[in-house]
């Protein structure tokens, strides 16, 4: 199976363009943070269950009720929306292009990795970190998109979510970085794509509500001050997070699945305790502990919180750890 | 373990604290009862799945012995003093250890004391009513009302439709009636699916352990059979806890041939095998002379009525005849192990014992094996190398023994090597080194030829049976099934009472409509809904008043933010 050095030329061309374009981005959404309006300075009522809510409503985490306690944080003077867009805004909003468009250049490269080679371009430690970065930041853009008209305030988290991202693919374009070349026979399996895919999805949605858990622990505890007045309030991004997490969990679950399914046609069992099998299941059971977390009582926030990011850590864990330094039947990483 | 999503109408956590009386037995069942809604309480599950998780981890960084009993060695080796505390644990064999057996087992135990009740609790609440609409609907977190025209029962034939599909109750009030409606009950039923799907799973897999096996078994790829005879067939057995090796079913494998594609730079593309293989009833009924085709490749094992085959490895054995003086010939062809994986440079020893020799001693001291090295691409050279994994150029750097091997001491040994003490003691010398190719042949100081004939490859396969497999399967899609619906429906009420609020200007009848919606999940998200809802009943001016504080806001119910 030939590889074509043009098209894996532009490939790497064109994540370099998305690395640059989103180091921009994450300017432009830093600036627009640090001349964002300072929200809730006051210091934050700590929510706490509303009162009885009905003979049987109590107890029900209806995060729409521990919203309602902030709702006295009043909405910004109509007069001041009006009077032209502040620096933050347009910084905020030239952040999002700019983001979209390193978006477009980013899935460009990945497709045309996959041109270049004849195969599904997932097949080694450069090819999926450089994915699931894809997959956090369309996240990252979907969540902006479907919270704009009522959630104000997330737009500016950008920076926080470029960051980690920009980390990823860093160490994607130099250390995990390979030549575009063919997959050895074990990975020539459609199972590949249903697999690889879903499980590089399910890694890159982690990244957003780790990073929101991350942002929602210094929300609470309010140090530094000057950095957390400014985030949005405790609440939104405990909602996020555990919004992002419900979508990436049952997908995570059904990657791991579809992996054991394609144990058994490739290895001969469905389930082997293979060292990235075995951190998958942990990182499945760390998120499994989240969702049972929010409905235990003492657990519900900070605790909860703090499992999700175990979960983040267990997952990238599991990327990095495991493929490098482990020696396991997932040793594809195409290094050394 | 109840679920994340809804909340228990109790919470198990706190339970009431039973009054304590003097007495043995009740202090007795007080205690048991005490353990049971521990044991069966939310935070204890969290506990136990935080220790299933950390119990795991040592599993992936400690060396495992079901998966490599070298790295073992090798640890054993490098930590001399900690392994074996290790091992006392059973930190090499984690899934296997009774600690572990018992975590997940306290976790499944935990699970369906807390499913049983909940289970209950939801067949209860589906025949039930929707709860009574509370008096003050102010006080729910979505809230709305207004006055619209229409007479009340025109308004409540309007919310009929509106909550059409969701479970709903109407009951008269004083002054007015109202309808409680609730919906998202597939959330509950998802839940369960998803926890008992779960047991299901472990059943599935325990099944499996139990009676199910794994076998490798080296066969040549010129013809060479195999048969699913007994366990003695195979080269490495390792059956389940109830399996002791009788009984399986007896098909059988004739590796025809063997093929292997390679990139340039020696990265493999494909390996298939083309094999015949006759079923267990094929066997059985006696009919031994068919043999059906199949091609088994990487990702495509041929898979028989309860057993699967799978292409592992592959490998060389070379061909060598031995040509005595005396004119008695052998032929020798075993496989030879590859040491380097990339370029299957290989190793091995093929042995010999001399023919027509009537004296046992003699027989054993004239014995020859033929060691050393084989590459499928030669490197040329006097020190052979290989450089390529395909046959291209192959070539066999040897050294001709002969002497005593040890075959006949009782004592296993291993067939890619000599006995190195039989060396060491003189008892087994070297007496020819050679670099060949296939069809050379060199004479021996007492005459006897020793040629290179060809190489055959062979086949590494391994079958396993596993009759949990399919219950495992299906408990994972159930699995899967229930965990998408717990997450994704929502569970609500929404509350509309309707009285009547006399007549317009001009003697049409007015009715006062409340609204109250109420999300029972944990997922916010409610919002967009009711407002949909709202806007229908009372028109899209109506405005909104934001539950509990009672703050004026905009439009939409803001705290939902981000649905």
């Amino acid at each position: 199976m030939p590889v074509d050095p043009m098209l894996s030329e532009y490939s790497d061309l064109l994540f370099k363009g998305a690395l640059t374009v989103y180091v921009l981005a994450m300017v432009f959404h830093a600036v627009e943070y640090v001349s964002s309006r300072t929200r809730g300075a006051v210091p934050e009522k700590v929510a706490h269950e509303p009162a009885a809510v009905g003979a049987r409503g109590t107890g029900s985490a209806d995060l729409g009720v521990v919203g309602e306690e902030n709702a006295d944080v009043p909405p910004p003077p109509v007069s001041a929306r009006k009077a032209g867009r502040s620096r933050a805004d347009r910084f905020g909003r030239m952040g999002v292009s700019l983001t979209i468009l390193a978006v477009l250049l980013h899935l460009g490269s990945i497709v045309l990795r996959g041109l270049a080679t004849e195969r599904w371009p997932l097949g080694n430690m450069y090819e999926f970190t450089s994915a699931i970065c894809l997959a956090a930041m369309v996240a990252w853009l979907v969540v902006l998109q479907r919270t704009a008209k009522r959630t104000r305030g997330l737009r500016k988290l950008g920076v926080f979510v470029l960051a980690p991202v920009l980390i990823l693919m860093f160490l994607a374009g130099t250390v995990l970085y390979a030549q575009a070349a063919p997959v050895v026979p074990a990975l020539r399996s459609y199972w590949l794509v249903v697999h690889v895919t879903t499980v590089t999805l399910a890694s890159g949605l982690f990244v957003v509500p780790g990073v929101a858990s991350i942002l929602y622990l210094m929300k609470r505890s309010g140090k530094p001050a000057g950095f957390t007045a400014k985030l949005p309030e405790a609440d939104v991004l405990d909602r996020l997070a555990y919004r992002v997490t419900v979508v990436a969990f049952p997908m995570y679950t059904f990657a791991v699945i579809a992996g054991a399914i394609w144990a058994e046609a490739a290895w001969g069992r469905f389930w082997g305790w293979d060292p990235k099998e075995t951190v998958a299941f942990v990182a499945w059971v760390i998120y499994a502990a989240y969702l049972h977390a929010r409905a235990t009582a003492g657990w519900r926030h900070v605790g909860a919180a703090w499992i999700n990011i175990l979960g983040l850590a267990a997952i990238i864990f599991n990327l990095f750890f495991i493929n490098m330094v482990v020696a396991g039947l997932h040793s594809y990483a195409g290094l050394g | 373990m109840s679920s994340p999503p809804t909340a228990p109408p109790a919470p198990p956590e706190a339970p009431p604290q039973p009054p304590r009386r003097p007495g043995g037995g009740r202090a007795v069942l007080a205690l048991l009862r005490n353990a049971w809604r521990g044991l069966t309480s939310m935070r204890t599950a969290l506990v136990l799945l935080f220790l299933l998780a950390l119990a795991s981890l040592p599993g992936a960084l400690l060396p495992q012995r079901s998966l490599n009993q070298q790295l073992v060695d090798q640890y054993f080796t490098d930590h001399p003093r900690l392994a074996p505390l290790l091992d006392g644990v059973g930190a090499f064999e984690i899934f296997a250890t009774p600690w572990f057996a018992a975590i997940y087992l306290l976790l499944m135990i935990s699970l369906v004391g807390c499913l049983t009740p909940r289970s209950l609790e939801y067949l209860r609440a589906m025949r039930q009513k929707p709860v009574a609409t509370p008096r003050n609907l102010a006080r729910m977190p979505h809230h709305a009302e207004g006055v619209v025209d229409g007479a009340p029962d025109e308004v409540l034939e309007r919310v009929r439709g509106l909550v059409k599909g969701w479970r709903r109750a109407e009951r008269e009030e004083a002054g007015g009636r109202s309808v409680s409606a609730e919906r998202g009950f597939l959330r509950e039923t998802g839940n369960l699916v998803f926890h008992v799907s779960l047991v299901g799973l472990l059943v599935g897999i325990a099944v499996g352990k139990l009676f199910g096996y794994e076998g490798q078994v080296i066969v040549l790829a010129n013809g060479s059979q195999f048969c699913n005879t007994s366990i003695l067939g195979y080269d490495s057995f390792r059956p389940g806890l109830r399996v002791d090796g009788t009984e399986l079913d007896p098909f059988c494998i004739r590796v025809d041939s063997f093929a292997a594609e390679y990139l340039p730079n020696g990265q493999p593309e494909q390996y298939t095998a083309e094999l015949g293989y006759q079923t267990a009833e094929d066997v059985r009924a006696g009919d031994t002379a068919t043999w059906r085709a199949d091609t088994l490749s990487v990702n495509h094992p041929l898979r028989l009525d309860g057993e699967r085959v799978y292409l592992l490895n592959h490998g060389y054995a070379p061909r060598f005849t031995v040509t005595w003086p005396d004119g008695q010939q052998r032929t020798g062809e075993i496989q030879w192990q590859p040491v380097d994986t990339t370029t299957y440079l290989s190793q091995g020893a093929t042995k010999f014992e001399r023919p027509g020799i009537a004296d046992d001693a003699t027989r054993q001291r004239s014995s020859i094996a033929i060691t050393g090295l084989f590459a499928p691409t030669s490197s040329g050279g006097q020190v052979v190398t290989s450089t390529f994994p395909d046959l291209l150029a192959p070539e066999a750097a040897i050294d001709v023994m002969r002497g005593d091997l040890g075959l006949d001491d009782g004592r296993g040994q291993s067939i890619f090597s000599v006995d190195q003490s039989k060396v060491d003691s003189g008892e087994l010398v070297r007496v020819a080194r050679e670099n060949m190719v296939p069809g050379q042949e060199i004479t021996l100081d007492d005459g006897t030829k020793v040629r290179f004939d060809d190489v055959t490859q062979w086949v590494a396969l391994q079958v396993s049976h596993d009759p949990g497999q399919l219950t495992v399967l299906v408990f994972a899609i159930l699995v899967l099934l229930g965990l998408g619906l717990s997450l994704s429906v929502k569970r609500r009420r929404f509350w509309v009472r309707v009285v009547p609020a006399g007549e317009d200007p001009d003697g049409r009848a007015r009715s006062r409509v409340e609204l109250g919606g109420l999300a029972r999940t944990d997922r916010a998200g409610y919002g967009e809904e009711f407002d949909r809802l709202r806007a229908e009943l009372l028109g899209p001016a109506a405005g909104t008043t934001a539950g509990t504080t009672g703050a004026p806001a905009p439009a939409t119910s803001r705290q939902d933010g981000g649905d």
